[in-house]
């Protein structure tokens, strides 16, 4: 009797469970797709047409089903993400969405960098570069670090000596105080030229260096380069690749191919031998010998450089020793002065015979 | 200098957040709409108009006056409404004999026209029209799709993508469950796109996970396809390309296998068990005489490596 009961009790049960599963079970033929990021469903189940080509209530009521059962179908896949109470304990559920997933074109294109201005440019020709300078020097006089530029500069600010010499073979009557501030006066016009220029060249040719092919979009005004190089490509553009083309009458006979893309050039067939001859050979040379071609440019660059490299790393030892003295020295009136004094002889008496032997073999 | 009065430098430093704010960015603000009255809009297109601005909201941009420009024949003008109001997405609304209650929506790319697609409307039902509870401003609707047309081809593909871009709305991390409450539903049958708005009630189902049941809510449109005008596989290729700074920076020594499982490789020393620092007793404490042999032991090896 009992048995029974329990049987019914635990079918009712599953019964009923099922009943509520039920209520938000969807079935479908294909399986839809789910982008959570942007809250997107993709159902690839072709609807039932004949319904949807049906009467207006009809279909408004076919439409509603079919968008409820996707509706769960989504709001399923929502509510298993993970998800917490936001603030505290009695606010509302939150879930944390994964990333898109479905690819958007973007808006404007990715952020450029800055081109290089054309110091930087000259710079990485030649090989230059940066060399980092303290901020503060020695100045002699005041016998104190000072800064290098601005306020209490060392040695003093040119702009407020009160003495300034007469060079020889210059007017006596010229001012050189106006003169060294009119000087200073343009420098720094210039430079404020020079800086404007490089912003102007940057905002001029953004795509210039990035792409050398760049898709001829429409724009509202085109400039005079952008028309020139429509001209180029529209005149190139025939069966004959233009040679028929007429001319303007100032026009030059050749147009002179800049960015249009070079055609290849192939050395004729039959000529110079010896000429031919001697770049091959060169050719081959190039490619048996282990050494790089010399670029005289680069060398002597390179060779200032290590110079300078040089010169910076003996100043820094001799800093950097003078460190160590002073890091000695601080130590000495510790705590622990016996131990560590006892520890550097012990290690001292060791390096001395090992540093010896070596000098003796080299 | 003629190369110097091109440059536009900004004056103030709120002129110059004003263009910050519209350079090119590395993750990109969310795409704002304008919606755009042709030269001569019947009723039914401003009215589909101003309520896709309801929709739309916080993130788009009405022309309520006229603006006479036929997007398909002279986009110039559409271009510089999007410069003007920093908006990439459009839907342009005009009425004609030939092209009766004509949608025109798109998008742009670095300002110049991307994709745009060209619909008719063949039935509309305004917000205002069905009498229901709406939903509050700027909410976040979810997206479907059904019907296995938006697969069929390109242009179908196509305005698929750019529906998407249109009213996903903004880009978030993580979302209130119970503010789920908008449905845009898109049914594509026998040539025709059916879009409908839906309110959702979030019935109690006896588990953790909701019953749905759905409620009409505005605007619902019929729309049929016409012209268009896609981008080329270049150019919308350029357009999806993501700058490299976004990628996931590949982490070394951790790798997946096939299920998703991290794996890591560690690199570990071997301990020095002379070195473990046991229990402290006076018993084991090292008299001075171990401590220095110890030392010179420890030290000398070193030394002579280094000298």
């Amino acid at each position: 009797m009992a048995a029974v009961r329990v049987e019914e009790l635990l079918a009712a049960a599953e019964e009923q469970e099922a009943e509520k599963q039920r209520s938000i079970a969807v079935h479908k033929e294909l399986e839809l797709e789910f982008d959570l990021g942007n809250l997107l469903a993709l159902d690839r189940n072709p609807p039932a047409a004949a319904g949807l080509r049906g009467a207006g209530p009809r279909r408004e009521a076919l439409l509603r089903a079919l968008a409820r059962d996707n509706t769960q179908l989504l709001v399923t896949q929502l509510w298993a993400l993970p998800a917490e109470r936001a603030g505290s304990a009695a606010g509302p559920l939150v879930a944390q969405l994964p990333e898109p997933a479905f690819r958007l074109p973007r808006e404007k294109p990715p952020p450029r960098p800055r081109p290089p201005t054309r110091w930087e440019q000259f710079a990485r020709l030649k090989g230059i570069r940066r060399r980092k300078r303290t901020s503060l020097v020695w100045d002699e006089q005041a016998k104190e670090w000072r800064r290098r530029w601005g306020y209490r500069r060392a040695g003093g600010d040119p702009a407020r000596a009160w003495v300034a010499e007469v060079p020889a073979g210059a007017d006596p009557d010229e001012d050189q105080f106006a003169k060294r501030r009119r000087e200073k006066r343009e420098r720094v016009a210039r430079n404020e030229l020079n800086r404007l220029r490089n912003l102007a060249r940057a905002h001029r040719a953004p795509g210039a260096a990035a792409a050398p092919a760049a898709p001829l979009h429409p724009t509202g005004h085109q400039s005079r380069a952008e028309l020139g190089r429509a001209a180029r490509v529209a005149r190139l553009s025939t069966a004959s690749l233009g040679r028929f083309q007429p001319r303007l009458p100032k026009e030059p006979a050749e147009p002179p191919p800049c960015g249009g893309g070079r055609k290849r050039r192939f050395a004729p067939l039959l000529g110079d031998l010896a000429a031919e001859r001697s770049r091959q050979l060169e050719l081959l040379r190039g490619m048996s010998s282990k050494k790089p071609p010399l670029d005289i440019t680069r060398a002597v660059n390179k060779q200032l450089r290590e110079e300078d490299a040089e010169a910076a790393a003996a100043k820094g030892k001799k800093r950097a020793q003078r460190g160590k003295r002073g890091r000695r020295q601080q130590q000495r009136p510790g705590r622990s002065g016996k131990k560590s004094s006892s520890k550097q002889s012990g290690g001292k008496r060791q390096q001395r015979p090992a540093s010896g032997g070596k000098r003796k073999k080299a | 200098m003629d190369a110097l009065d091109r440059v536009v430098k900004p004056k103030t430093k709120r002129a110059k957040r004003f263009l910050e704010k519209r350079e090119p960015k590395l993750t990109e603000n969310t795409k704002n709409a304008m919606l755009i009255k042709g030269g001569n809009a019947n009723l039914t297109v401003t009215e589909v108009l101003k309520d896709i601005y309801a929709v739309k909201k916080p993130f788009a941009v009405l022309y309520k006056k006229k603006n006479i420009t036929r997007p398909f024949e002279d986009q110039t003008s559409l271009e510089f409404f999007s410069k003007k109001s920093d908006c990439s997405l459009f839907l342009f609304g005009s009425h004609n004999k030939k092209r009766p209650n004509n949608l025109i929506i798109g998008r742009m790319f670095d300002y110049h026209v991307l994709d745009m697609i060209e619909l008719g409307i063949e039935k509309f039902v305004s917000l205002k029209d069905v009498k229901n509870s709406k939903c509050p401003e700027g909410t976040k609707p979810m997206l479907i799709f059904a019907g296995d047309t938006f697969d069929l081809n390109e242009e179908y593909r196509r305005l698929k993508s750019l529906l998407i871009d249109f009213f996903r709305g903004p880009n978030v991390p993580n979302i209130r469950l119970a503010g789920l409450e908008y449905v845009l539903h898109f049914t594509a049958v026998d040539g025709k796109i059916y879009m409908r708005s839906y309110k959702v009630l979030l019935k109690k189902s006896g588990c953790k996970i909701p019953r749905i049941e759905l409620e009409e809510m505005g605007p619902s449109l019929d729309l049929v396809m016409r012209r268009t005008h896609l981008a080329s596989d270049d150019l919308y290729k350029l357009s999806l390309k993501q700058p490299k700074a976004l990628k996931a920076k590949k982490k070394k020594n951790i790798s997946h296998d096939v299920f998703g499982t991290a794996y890591g490789r560690i690199h570990m020393q071997k301990q020095d068990l002379g070195k473990l620092q046991t229990r402290k007793m006076k018993g084991l404490k090292k008299r001075p005489a171990e401590k220095s042999v110890e030392e010179d032991g420890g030290i000398s090896p070193k030394k002579t490596k280094s000298a």
